[in-house]
Formats: structure tokens, sequence, C-alpha cells
């Protein structure tokens, strides 16, 4: 490793705060773009299971009801 | 004998609809003067933000006189189309026969002479009152009478892609400020260089040539979003 | 060949064929980008005239890079939906955009907060910044203009007009900012000083402008995956696959 300790690269002669937050701010982002999609496909799927059992029940109340 | 008229060939349609969409406007001076008088009222901003100096105020004046040729361009290409397709005329302009590039040229032509035109020629009065120098005024008006054409048709792109929208608003201005940016840096680069005293014919040529590619392709996307607007 | 362009047009061959890829594609981008930042970040020497701070080019070069190769995936699906009427590829434009507004966006900041060690200033009116900006706008422009309409398949042709409008411009946007810039600034300096960039920084970069392509794909295919979801949501086997989903 380029840096002698954790604090010599945290500190990265005065650059530090600069290039971290750079990186953080790009860590966010991407794990936005990640993770976005993954949780609106859960929410699709999980919206048209509810859907699906309220038709079943539906179903079978109506039947029950002839 | 065949007593069905022949339809108008292309170029003649083009300048029937040319001549109505003149007619039209002419009815509503009103909205001739608009764009005018939102020049005339920013340019008056300017100095209010800026301060009045008069040497400050010159060397901006430029590229002042070229932003504010550009927003009001903005302001009013929304309208190109809109009232058209409203009542339904637009529609009906799909289903002509003549080809949708020349009619939608004579809509564009129609929106330059109204506003393009019209701001290049009055535009020297506001560049006395912000103390452009006087070699540079007839630079301004000849990259305005080119750029504007430039804008208005790159605007008719935007206008039609959003024509057809409830709630287009402020959309248009989103899509089509990108596409405005090059003719303002040439536009007032050449009147910089005019002020300076270089020639600007470089920079008028280089606004002549967005021209020309202007002419050539706008049309094409101008009439692809018109199909989209209508039949949507 | 032809009946392989005729599986890409099925949305529900499409939607496996995503899944399976991004099973192994999706770990990898993870890695690489791990390993790429550690590398750039602590195991490489500082540049001799900007000293630590060039390590930002770990992420803002890649994000760049892709940025705007995104726009050019974008605008070929965009044509691809208009000439052929593929709706995949009316899907695959839609999810570009977001996207590649994200990686503009982390370019942009990433150039922003380098600039303020090296130039001194936040904010830097130079050609490739001012660019980049202006990509900003486009990849915004279309997100709104996809949003505006309530018919989507009007929203997505209205899209892949505007996407190819940007192309024709973006060379003629650069160039003029690039002569706007270099007018101003005649003794700019280059952001990357890629000319003479040593081995041992250029392939942690490499390996960062791989993954964030890698990063880009992955992306693209779960927005095509959850959209292709969305927009089929009546057929029947988007109705088998959610059958008893259990979040």
């Amino acid at each position: 490793m380029y840096f002698d300790s954790l604090s010599a690269a945290l500190s990265m002669d005065g650059h530090g705060p600069y290039v971290w937050s750079a990186y953080a701010i790009c860590l966010v982002v991407v794990a936005l773009i990640l993770l976005a999609p993954r949780r609106r496909r859960r929410n699709i799927l999980r919206r048209l299971s509810a859907e699906q059992k309220r038709q079943q029940h539906g179903q079978i109340s109506g039947n029950e009801g002839k | 004998m065949s007593a069905v008229a022949q339809a108008p060939g292309p170029a003649r349609f083009c300048l029937v609809l040319l001549r109505r969409q003149l007619t039209l406007a002419v009815r509503r001076p009103i909205e001739i003067g608009n764009p005018l008088l939102f020049f005339a009222m920013v340019v008056a901003l300017f100095p209010l933000g800026l301060g009045p100096a008069p040497d400050q105020l010159a060397g901006f004046a430029p590229g002042i006189l070229w932003i504010i040729a550009l927003l009001s361009n903005l302001l009013t290409s929304d309208t190109v189309f809109r009232s058209d397709f409203e009542d339904g005329s637009l529609e009906q302009l799909l289903l002509a026969p003549q080809p949708l590039f020349l009619s939608v040229l004579a809509y564009i032509g129609a929106h330059w002479l109204l506003t393009g035109l019209l701001l290049a020629l009055v535009s020297p009065v506001f560049a006395l009152m912000l103390n452009l120098s006087a070699p540079a005024v007839g630079v301004l008006v000849a990259s305005l009478l080119l750029g504007t054409a430039v804008l208005s048709l790159v605007g008719g792109i935007g206008a039609a892609l959003t024509v057809g929208l409830k709630r287009g608003g402020m959309l248009i201005s989103l899509l089509i400020l990108p596409f405005y940016m090059p003719v303002l840096i040439f536009g007032s680069a050449a009147v910089r260089n005019a002020v300076l005293g270089i020639p600007a014919t470089p920079y008028l040529a280089i606004i002549a040539a967005m021209l020309c590619l202007a002419i050539a392709l706008a049309p094409l996307a101008i009439a692809a979003g018109l199909r989209i607007s209508v039949d949507a | 060949m032809w009946s392989f362009f005729h599986k890409l047009g099925s949305p529900p061959w499409l939607y496996r064929i995503a899944g399976t890829i991004l099973r192994w594609l999706l770990p990898v981008t993870i890695v690489a980008l791990c390993v790429g930042v550690t590398w750039g970040l602590l195991y490489t020497a500082p540049d001799f005239r900007q000293g630590n701070s060039y390590r930002i080019i770990y992420i803002h070069v890649p994000a760049a890079a892709v940025a705007l190769a995104g726009y050019y995936v974008m605008a070929i699906a965009g044509a691809v939906s208009l000439i052929w009427k593929m709706k995949m590829a009316d899907v695959a434009m839609k999810s570009c955009a977001p996207i590649g507004a994200a990686l503009t966006f982390i370019a942009l900041v990433t150039g922003s907060i380098w600039g303020k060690p090296t130039w001194g200033t936040w904010w830097v009116w130079d050609a490739r910044i001012t660019s980049m900006l202006i990509l900003l706008f486009l990849y915004l422009g279309v997100v709104a203009l996809y949003e505006a309409y309530d018919n989507k398949e009007a929203a997505g042709k209205a899209c892949a007009v505007l996407t190819l409008v940007g192309m024709v411009n973006i060379p003629i946007i650069y160039k003029s900012v690039d002569w706007w810039y270099s007018l101003h600034q005649p003794a700019s300096i280059k952001m990357t000083g890629d000319t003479t960039i040593d081995p041992s920084m250029l392939y942690p970069l490499l390996l960062m402008i791989a993954s964030f392509y890698a990063l880009f794909t992955c992306c693209l295919l779960m927005n095509m995956r959850a959209e292709i979801l969305e927009r089929e949501a009546r057929t029947g086997w988007v109705k088998k696959l959610a059958l008893g989903y259990r979040s």
C-alpha cells in the first residue's frame, strides 16, 4: 500500500476530504442505480401477487355465496 | 372532362400555407408585439441588475442582446403548431398529399418572419441602449437574422414533440435550450469580434452553415414529432 | 440469425436471458469495482503535479466515458425502435436515460471536487465539463419528455426522435464549446493529463473503465427487467411469475 498508516490514507496530505468525499458521493449514486431497479421489480411482483390473491379470494367467496 | 381540381404542387402549397400563417398572425398584432416587448423589458433588466456603467454594459452587450433574443424566441416557439393542433387543422395537414417537409418549412418560415426577423430589425435600438459600438450593430443584425432562423427551426422540433401535451409548459425550454447553445456561442462571438474590429464573417459563415444543416434536417424531425403528437 | 432478432423482441425470453446474465455479471461488476477502487485509492503512487487528488480520476473518467457512450446506446436503441418498431428496443432506450443521467452527475460532481485542489475553484467552464453539463440536460430532457406523455407508446417514439436530434447535435455542441473555451483560456489544463500516464496508473484506470461499462450494463438489464414486468403485467407468463411471490 502506498500510505504508511490509516490516518495517512485518510488525510492524503491535505487532499483527503476531496478524494474521500468524491468517492463517497460516487458510492451513494452507484448504490442507488443498482438498488432502485431491484426494488421496483420486487414492488411490481408483490403488487401483482397481492392482486392475484384478492382475485382468488373473491372467486372463492363468490362461489361460496352461490 | 374531369371536374376534380388538381391538388396544388408542393411549392405552391407551401406558399399558400405561409400566406395563411402570416394572415392569421397579422390579425392578432399584440401577439407579434409580445416578443419585442419582452426583448425591450429584459434589456432594461440588465442595467438594473448589473449597474448602469456604460463601459461594463458595452462589454457585455453582445452576449446580453443575444441571450435575450434567444429567450424571446424560446417563448414564442411553443405556439407554432398549438392553435392548429387544437382545432384539428394539423391533423388535416398530416393527411394532405403534399410532403410534410415543405409544409413544416412554411410554418417555421412564418414563425421566423414574425419573430426572428422583427427582432433582428429592432435590435439596433436596444444595442444603442446598451452602448454597443456602431460597427458591431450591423454584425448584430446579420447574426440575428441568420441565428434566429436556426433557433426557429430547432424550436420547431421542440414544439412538434410537445404540442400534444397538456402539461407542456416549461418542458419545451428544457428540451431545446441545449440545442440553442452553439448558435449563441457563435452569434455573440461574431458581435464581440466586430466590437474589437476583427472581421466577423467566419462566425457568420458558421451560423449560415448551421442554418443549412437545420433547413435540411430539422423538418424531418418536426414532421416525425407532429405525427407522434397527433397520433398520441 | 433472423430467429435471434425475433427472440430479442420477445419479452419473456429477454427477461429470462437478462436474469441469467445478471446472475454472474452483477457479482463480477461489484468485485471489479471494489478491486479497482482499492487499487486506485490505496495502491498507486500520487501524481507528481497534482498530488493525491488525482485519485479522483479513477471514478471521474470512467463515469464520463460511460455517460457519453450510454447516450449513443440510447440513441441506437431509439433508432431501432423507430425503424423496426421493436418494443424491446423502446424498453432499452427508456431504461438508459436515468442511468446515463446518474453517471453524468457523478462525472460532474467528481470533476468539480477534483477541480478545487487542482485549480482552486469549484467550477471551471472548461470545454469538457461544460459539454458534460449539457449532456446531463440532454438526458434529463429525455426523462422529462417520457414522463410528460400519457400514452407510453407515443412517449417512446418522441424520446427516440429527441435522442436522435441530440445525437446529431452532440458533436456540434462539443466543438462549439471547445472552440469557445479555447478563446478564453489558451493555457487549458487537460483534466486527465493522459498523454503521459504511467502504466502503474493506467491499469487501474482501465479496470475501472471496464467496470463502469459492466455497471451500466447491469443497471440497464435490471431496469429493463422491471420495465418489461410492468408493461407485460396482464400477460400469462408474468401472472405465473407473480403467483405466490413472497417478498
